[in-house]
C-alpha cells in the first residue's frame, strides 16, 4: 500500500509551504497532492509557485496530483479550475462536480477527491466511465461500506483513504476564523495566517471539539487508522493518506512507511502517535460510529 | 408582463400536504417512510398510499408533487432507494428531488418520463457543476445550497440549462448541503447516507444549577437561563468557546427570510421558491404557505413596486427558529 500526503489545509505563507514540500521530498510519501482545496482567497503561491514545486517533488520520484478547489461559487474560482484542469501534465483530484465536469468533457483521467459524493457502487461506475482512476474516500464512509462496495480494481479505480489527521467535516459561504475576528470575510485580513493548524474551538465545558479552518471546519481530534492497517488488504485499499500538520508530519509518514513495509506493528505504530501530547485520537467512522469516538 | 414564480411548499404528512396546497402552494415536496430522504424522522413521511391520495389532492387543485429522495444510498440501502423511485413514479410524482448520481443514472434508466430535479443535497454551486448533472441526467431544475449570495444565484440563471429553485424560508443550513459531517462525526447518522442531522436520540436536555443544556452525542451545544427560548439543538448553531470567548461559532439559531428580496429573485428569472420545514406540522404548513402566497403574488404583479408588509414579517418571525430571521448568505456582509 502506499501513502500520499492530502494538500495543505491550512493557509501558510509562500516559504513556510515551499520549506514544507523541500522537506517533503525526503520522506519515503509516495503520491504528494496539491493546491489550495479550502478558500480561493488565499493567493500566497501563484499557479507557477504550485507547478514549481510539483516539478520538484516529480524531479523527487513523488507522484504529485494537483488538487481542486472544494467549494466553487465565483468565475474567477471556475478559471482557477480550468487552469489546473489544462496543466498539460499532472492528474488532478476533482474536489467538486465542476472538476469532474471539465475533466470528463476533456477525456483526462482524474482523481474523485473527499468531497464528492461516492457512496455507492453506481456512483462509482458512473465515474469510471467518466475517467476516475483513483477514488479518495469520503470522511464518513465506513470499513462495512466500503467492504460492500464492488472490486473497484475491476474499474481500473484505485482507492485511497484518510489514515492520520484531522477530519475536513464541513465547508461554509462563511468564513468562521474571519468571525472569531469580528471581520467579514471580503475583509477578513487573511487571519486565518494565525492559526497555522487552525483556530480550535471548544465546547463550553471546554472539550476540545472542532478546529475553524477559514470557510472549513475540521475535528479537532485526529483521525488515525494506523492500528486499522489490517484491514486494508482485505479491503483492497491502495493508497493511505497523511494530512499535512504545522509539525511533525514527516515523522508521521516514517511510522506510516514502517507500518506500509511491515517493518512496524500497526498497533504499536498507532499507539506511538497517539502519545504525541495534545492530541485526542479518532476512529469512530470507520467502525460506523460517531466519528469524534476513539474504538478499539 | 407579470413574472411567475413557483412557491414549493414542504409536506411532511398528508394533513400538511393537504394545508399547503389549500393554502397555495404551487407544490409540494415530500418524502417516504423509509429513510431515503433528507428528513429521515420518527413519524414523518408518506406511505405510497398516502403519496398517491396526495398526488390526487394536489393535481384536482393545479399542484404538483415532487417526491425527494435526496439521500446518498450505500450498498445497503441501494434497494430501497430504487424501490422508492419506482414508488415515485408510479403514484404519478411531478418530478423526484435526487442527489446521488448513480440514482440518477438508474432514473435514467429504469424512469425514462420521469422529471428529475437535483437537491440541494447535491452540492452543485456553480455552473458546471450544474452542467454536469444536466448532460449525464437530463435534469431540469437544481435546488441551490443556502451559500450563494444573491449576484451570484442571479448570475447562475440564464447560464445553465436548467430552470434554478432557491430556499425562501426556514431553517438554515450554514454549511454547504451534502457536504457536512458534523452530525456524523457527533451521533454517527448524516444527512447524506441517513437523511438526519442530529438526530433526536442523540440529543439529551438537561436541567442544571447553570440553566437548561442541549447536548448532542453528550457534547454541550448550549445553555439557556430561565425564560430564554430554547433551539432545537445542532451542530453548526452552539455555543461554543473559541480564543477566550463563547459566542454562537458558527451560527445563532436564526432562520432565513428572502421576503425583503422577493423582487430581485422573481425578476432574476429564479423558477421556484422553496420553504424548509417537512418535520413541521400542518398548522404551521399553512400559516407559512398563506403568507408566502400573499407575498409572492404581491411581488409578482408589480415586482418594482414591492414592499414586504409587516404583518408578513410579524407573522414569519413568531414562527421562525430563534424568532429571528437572516437573509443568510444572500446578503454578502453575512459572509
Amino acid at each position: 500500500m502506499k501513502l500520499s500526503l492530502a494538500p495543505i489545509p491550512w493557509f501558510w505563507d509562500r516559504a513556510r509551504v515551499f520549506d514544507f514540500y523541500a522537506s517533503m521530498a525526503a520522506t519515503p510519501i509516495d503520491i504528494v497532492y496539491l493546491g489550495e482545496t479550502v478558500c480561493s482567497k488565499r493567493r500566497e503561491l501563484r499557479p507557477e509557485d504550485w507547478l514549481e514545486i510539483a516539478t520538484a517533488l516529480a524531479g523527487a520520484g513523488k507522484e504529485v496530483v494537483l488538487s481542486t478547489l472544494t467549494l466553487i461559487e465565483a468565475e474567477s474560482e471556475l478559471a482557477t479550475l480550468k487552469r489546473i484542469v489544462d496543466n498539460g501534465r499532472f492528474l488532478v483530484e476533482a474536489n467538486d462536480m465542476a472538476a469532474v465536469d471539465l475533466l470528463s468533457a476533456r477525456e483526462l483521467p482524474f482523481v474523485i477527491g473527499p468531497h464528492v459524493n461516492v457512496y455507492n457502487g453506481e456512483t462509482l461506475a458512473l465515474l469510471a466511465r467518466l475517467g476516475a482512476r483513483r477514488w479518495v474516500v469520503p470522511t464518513e464512509v465506513s470499513r462495512a461500506q466500503l467492504a460492500a462496495l464492488p472490486d473497484r480494481r475491476l474499474l481500473q479505480m484505485q482507492t485511497e483513504v484518510q489514515v492520520y489527521g484531522q477530519l475536513a467535516l464541513a465547508h461554509s459561504a462563511r468564513c468562521y476564523t474571519a468571525r472569531a475576528h469580528n471581520l467579514q470575510k471580503d475583509a477578513c485580513a487573511f487571519v486565518c495566517r494565525e492559526y497555522p493548524d487552525g483556530l480550535p474551538l471548544a465546547t463550553m465545558e471546554d472539550q476540545s471539539f472542532l478546529v475553524l479552518n477559514g470557510i472549513q471546519t475540521r475535528s479537532a481530534a485526529v483521525c488515525n487508522l494506523l492500528a486499522q492497517w489490517h484491514d486494508f488488504a482485505a479491503l483492497r485499499m491502495d493508497i493511505g493518506r497523511i494530512v499535512p500538520q504545522s509539525a511533525g508530519t514527516a515523522q508521521i509518514i516514517d511510522l506510516a512507511h514502517a507500518v506500509a513495509v511491515g517493518r512496524l506493528d500497526p498497533a504499536a505504530a498507532a499507539r506511538e502517535l497517539a502519545a504525541q501530547p495534545a492530541t485526542p485520537h479518532c476512529n469512530g467512522h470507520w467502525h460506523g460510529a460517531a466519528g469524534m469516538e476513539q474504538v478499539e | 408582463m407579470r413574472q411567475r414564480v413557483e412557491l414549493v411548499c414542504p409536506a411532511g404528512s398528508l394533513p400538511a400536504l393537504k394545508a399547503a396546497v389549500d393554502n397555495g402552494a404551487d407544490a409540494v415536496y415530500i418524502g417516504f417512510r423509509d429513510g431515503t430522504n433528507a428528513r429521515n424522522f420518527p413519524g414523518l413521511g408518506f406511505s405510497a398510499e398516502e403519496a398517491a391520495l396526495g398526488v390526487d389532492h394536489a393535481h384536482a387543485r393545479g399542484a404538483q408533487v415532487l417526491v425527494a429522495l435526496n439521500t446518498y444510498p450505500d450498498t445497503e440501502r441501494w434497494r430501497a432507494a430504487t424501490a422508492a423511485l419506482a414508488t415515485a413514479a408510479s403514484v404519478g410524482a411531478d418530478a423526484v428531488i435526487l442527489a446521488d448520481p448513480g440514482l440518477m443514472a438508474h432514473a435514467v434508466r429504469v424512469h425514462p418520463d420521469l422529471r428529475l430535479h437535483l437537491s440541494v443535497q447535491g452540492s452543485a454551486t456553480n455552473r458546471h457543476a450544474i452542467a454536469f448533472y444536466h448532460r449525464h441526467f437530463g435534469v431540469r431544475r437544481v435546488v441551490l445550497p443556502r451559500v450563494l449570495s444573491l449576484a451570484q444565484v442571479l448570475n447562475l440563471v440564464g447560464r445553465v440549462p436548467v430552470e434554478i429553485e432557491v430556499f425562501c424560508f426556514g431553517s438554515l443550513c450554514v454549511m454547504v448541503e451534502g457536504r457536512c459531517a458534523l452530525s456524523a462525526y457527533v451521533t454517527g447518522k448524516s444527512p447524506n447516507v441517513h437523511g438526519v442531522c442530529s438526530p433526536a436520540s442523540a440529543v439529551r436536555w438537561e436541567e442544571t444549577p447553570a440553566g437548561r443544556q442541549s447536548r448532542v452525542g453528550g457534547m454541550l451545544i448550549d445553555r439557556y437561563q430561565d425564560g430564554q427560548p430554547a433551539a432545537y439543538p445542532t451542530i453548526c448553531k452552539g455555543r461554543y468557546r473559541v480564543g477566550g470567548h463563547v459566542y454562537y461559532a458558527i451560527e445563532e439559531p436564526t432562520s432565513l427570510n428572502v421576503v425583503e428580496i422577493l423582487p430581485e429573485l422573481v425578476l432574476g428569472g429564479v423558477a421556484a421558491l422553496k420553504v424548509e420545514g417537512r418535520q413541521r406540522g400542518p398548522a404551521y404548513v399553512a400559516r407559512v404557505t398563506k403568507v408566502l402566497r400573499a407575498a409572492l403574488d404581491a411581488c409578482c404583479a408589480d415586482p418594482a413596486r414591492f414592499v414586504p408588509r409587516q404583518e408578513w414579517l410579524d407573522e414569519l418571525n413568531s414562527m421562525a427558529e430563534g424568532r429571528c430571521h437572516t437573509l443568510g448568505a444572500y446578503h454578502r456582509p453575512w459572509q
